[in-house]
């Protein structure tokens, strides 16, 4: 037997003998979890830095304060969403017990990725581990330092054979993925996506998939445009573009473009200073391949600002481009690096037009005092998710499901919506053996009753 | 050649345009298939009677009414069902509005299949237009006649710029899944499940998977043998066993096995008469090789009742199996057929490491007069549904989501989960464009001040410290 079959048999086996089912002891893993976090906090915070340049702040407050509230809440509502939910009766029920049970389905996989490699690994097992499975996680090895973190720190603060870490590249996820297991949770990207679902299908295992897209953001010409800029700067540039819900790109009336790359580089400037290589605050992309990709789609574009990188350190400047081609390469792919490139678009209706000419992206965003035009730009595209007004947030509101949809992902998590998707919602009808009387009515022959129809 | 694109085509084309949003669309489109069952009863009724020899009976119980209730459920409730779900907010929130809007998927494959041909077609139909999605219909190609009437006169009843009806078999089907749906649904067998799944992940489509099992049905030595048997054999018959939740074997003790078997003859008897062949009640068998498949069974174990069969008719007697071996042909396979294998286990905890041993079944029933029996086998084993004490009535109920975990499916359906199956469930949050000094303590550049506040914040722990 292989290594990888080895650990997760060991995993099926612990789960297999019960030991999670109190809910007492996934409390305790939790709350082992919680201190593994508190007590390790300058080490994860140095796994960041080395691998993403992300700092002390970038840290907590992007990584940190998810996965230490996602316990929290965890931990907190885990009695009420585990417990039986009874559920309407019909006339001929009415004396039995009819609920869901909540169970574990198992054995989970979490993989993770490397831009939040702490949050998109941890969080989801935070839910599979409150919904009573066993967990194999597998971390990202582009995120170097943080996999072999969280590979040594995991088994000493949870059950060892329960929760393994594995570590790894392509060679060990495809190893991995021969083995069954009872839901798969993958975060990355769409290719690999599919791979996965193609591994699982052949153990009929669900799979839940966090992928990417490019995520839209329309800037209507009725909105306080210092605002919107701050906002969308902040979630463009945050950990140099490489977030999954970041905005990609803009979509705006060329009567505004050049107030919006007026006000983006204020807020630039305000966040990063006139050199961001020289901030403390700006990140780094996370390998050399990413790097000449993201540079190699700003070829030939109309740089208004930034455009220039550093190879040796990985650093790419805030670059905002303008007049941008659709045709071109850095409207084809999903960018997941610090270059904002604006498109013009005469009308709300090409807006929405543009944007559902493309695949269904994670995000959405729309900036605009008018709530007529917030609301018709929900209503007539799709998408994971939407923030009008802002960006990113809405996968911090925790009774908000946080997944994709079409070529985004399929699936949610976060909060209640990981507690499900972990369990499986088994219906269940408990009649007393009492005699058949009343039930009679119903078995053969049946020629009698026929008249009444 | 491909067929089907233009179809596809024309129906994505449909759905662009927005046509099924509207909710008054939707009601029509569901109106349309309560008036299909209303003025074509009859007609269904012959057709099941053709393709299953289905009772009147059955069919009205199993096929119609059943859907016509989650349609008119589905009526009542849809503009309810497609209000956007307001979530509870928290401190950081209260002046945004938070909810999760529920969106068709866009175009839905459903693929049927042929032992409940009207009901297993519609009531996922239902679910997918309630959620205004545009359909394609795959009937299953078995129950022939059936699947004439759902190609030829239910689309009269629905619009067909956002509607149509493929038809074929194995083949054309494969075919079909080449191209791109937003979502697929699918009842059949685990083996036909696992190609729809590698399909669908070419294109990144969601499925729902409505598969099967062997369903386990434990006997607890404390029970009126005459109650279980008449349970037992009622759900085991009913449609000659051709029910993906129908008990499949029985796991008792052999003192239970002795006192279940007169009362499984007698219970039999009284259903279906001496000759169970000449009772209207009793189906037959869908098609020549699954005849020939449960005729092979039968030569399992040893018959304790039944066991008869008729080629000509695809007729085989209700039956029930002794002295069978875990081996054995009929304990390694789904049996969908009339055929009742008992398997003897010494103890409740016999039962249960037993059931455990095989994959997760669609249904699971225990039988006892102790409910503490019943909760305990529920407590210790897992699978789609369960029911204490009876037959698959748990799936009468719309307030039950009803689908499998591991080998007999993924996703759930019936009543609002139909709805909520067939919809993308998309999170929003629309935000204060103001505020902004509330929110600034987010931005570059970081000071320690900054730092500090956010981790005193996070001590305080009922904070939502991820919205600052």
């Amino acid at each position: 037997m292989s290594k990888m079959s080895e650990v997760v048999q060991r995993a099926r086996a612990a789960f297999n003998s019960g030991k999670t089912r109190p809910l007492q002891f996934r409390i305790q893993q939790l709350e082992a979890l919680r201190r593994m976090i508190k007590e390790h906090e300058k080490d994860i915070v140095g796994a960041l830095t080395a691998d993403l340049h992300k700092n002390e702040w970038n840290a907590y407050y992007e990584e940190m304060v998810y996965v230490l509230e996602e316990i929290e809440y965890m931990i907190k509502k885990l009695p009420e969403w585990a417990a039986d939910e009874p559920v309407e009766k019909s006339l001929q029920t009415q004396q039995d017990e009819c609920y869901i049970h909540s169970e574990p389905l198992g054995v989970v996989l979490v993989i993770g990725t490397w831009n939040y490699p702490f949050t998109v690994t941890i969080q989801p097992m935070v839910g599979a581990i409150a919904a009573g499975n066993a967990v194999v996680t597998k971390p990202s090895e582009l995120s170097e330092n943080m996999a072999n973190l969280l590979a040594t720190i995991v088994p000493q603060y949870l059950d060892r054979d329960l929760y393994p870490v594995i570590t790894g590249g392509i060679p060990e996820t495809t190893e991995v993925l021969k083995e069954r297991f009872d839901h798969i949770l993958y975060t990355g990207n769409t290719a690999v996506g599919k791979i996965i679902m193609m591994a699982a299908a052949k153990h009929l295992t669900p799979v839940t998939l966090e992928l990417g897209g490019k995520n839209p953001c329309y800037v209507d010409k009725d909105c306080d445009l210092d605002i919107a800029c701050r906002r969308i700067a902040w979630g463009k540039f945050m950990n140099s573009g490489q977030t999954c819900v970041g905005p990609d790109y803009i979509l705006c009336d060329p009567s505004i473009q050049n107030q919006i790359v007026e006000k983006l580089k204020k807020s630039l400037k305000e966040f990063y200073g006139e050199d961001a290589k020289k901030s403390r605050d700006y990140g780094r992309i996370i390998n050399s391949r990413h790097f000449q990709r993201v540079m190699g789609l700003m070829e030939g574009q109309k740089v208004a600002y930034g455009g220039t990188g550093d190879a040796a350190t990985r650093y790419i400047a805030p670059t905002i481009l303008i007049d941008v081609d659709p045709q071109s390469p850095v409207m084809q792919e999903e960018i997941f690096g610090p270059v904002m490139p604006i498109m013009c678009v005469r009308s709300l209706e090409e807006a929405i037009q543009f944007i559902n000419q493309r695949e269904k992206p994670l995000a959405l965003y729309v900036f605009s005092l008018n709530d007529k035009v917030i609301k018709k730009v929900i209503a007539e595209t799709s998408s994971g998710g939407v923030t009008a007004n802002d960006v990113i947030v809405h996968i911090s509101v925790h009774s908000l499901p946080y997944g994709g949809v079409g070529n985004s992902g399929m699936g949610s998590y976060h909060g209640k919506k990981s507690f499900e998707t972990f369990s499986h919602r088994r219906s269940c009808l408990v009649r007393p053996l009492l005699n058949d009387e009343s039930l009679k009515a119903r078995y053969p022959p049946s020629m009698a009753k026929m008249t009444r129809h | 050649m491909d067929p089907y694109a233009d179809t596809l085509r024309r129906l994505r084309e449909a759905f662009s345009t927005g046509r099924t949003r509207p909710a008054e669309f939707r009601e029509a489109q569901l109106k349309g298939l309560r008036r299909f069952l209303q003025e074509n009863k009859q007609l269904l009724q012959e057709v099941l009677a053709q393709d299953l020899h289905k009772s009147t009976f059955e069919a009205e119980v199993s096929e119609i009414r059943i859907s016509e209730s989650e349609i008119d459920l589905a009526l009542r409730n849809l503009r309810a069902w497609m209000k956007d779900e307001k979530v509870p907010k928290n401190l950081a929130t209260q002046l945004d509005s938070a909810f999760i809007r529920k969106e068709p998927f866009g175009l839905v494959l459903i693929i049927a299949p042929w032992n409940y041909p009207v009901n297993l077609t519609l009531v996922p139909l239902v679910g997918a237009l309630a959620a205004g999605n545009c359909v394609v219909l795959k009937p299953s190609e078995f129950s022939r006649r059936t699947e004439k009437v759902l190609a030829e006169v239910l689309p009269r009843y629905l619009d067909q710029s956002c509607f149509a009806v493929v038809l074929g078999g194995p083949q054309e089907t494969g075919q079909l899944l080449e191209h791109k749906f937003d979502y697929i649904f699918f009842t059949g067998s685990p083996r036909v499940g696992r190609i729809v799944t590698a399909a669908a992940a070419k294109h990144l489509t969601p499925v729902t998977l409505e598969l099967g099992g062997k369903n386990p049905c434990y006997v607890d030595d404390d029970c009126d043998p005459q109650t279980v048997a008449n349970r037992v054999a009622f759900f085991r018959y009913f449609n000659s066993g051709q029910t993906c939740v129908a008990p499949d074997y029985v796991l008792c003790s052999p003192d239970t096995q002795e006192r279940l078997l007169p009362a499984l003859q007698s219970a039999i008897t009284r259903f279906y008469g001496d000759d169970p062949q000449s009772s209207p009640s009793l189906g037959r068998i869908i098609s020549d090789k699954h005849f020939q498949r449960l005729r092979g069974l039968l030569g399992c174990g040893r018959v304790a009742i039944g066991g008869q069969s008729d080629e000509s008719e695809r007729y085989i007697a209700p039956t029930v199996l002794v002295d069978v071996q875990e081996t054995e042909p009929v304990m390694q396979e789904e049996i969908f057929g009339p055929i009742l294998p008992i398997m003897n286990v010494r103890s409740l905890d016999e039962a249960i490491d037993f059931i455990n041993r095989g994959e997760k079944p669609l249904a699971l029933y225990a039988f006892s007069n102790s409910k503490q029996v019943v909760k305990r086998v529920l407590a210790q084993t897992s699978s789609g549904g369960f029911c204490g004490n009876d037959g698959f009535m748990h799936m009468t109920l719309a307030s039950l989501p009803f689908g499998g975990v591991g080998a007999s499916g993924m996703g759930s359906y019936h009543g609002k989960f139909s709805f909520d199956t067939f919809s993308h469930h998309r999170a929003c949050l629309l935000r204060h464009p103001g505020l902004e000094k509330i929110y600034s303590i987010r931005y570059p550049p970081y000071s320690p001040r900054n730092l500090r506040m956010l981790l005193v914040a996070m001590e305080g722990r009922s904070c939502s410290c991820t919205l600052l």
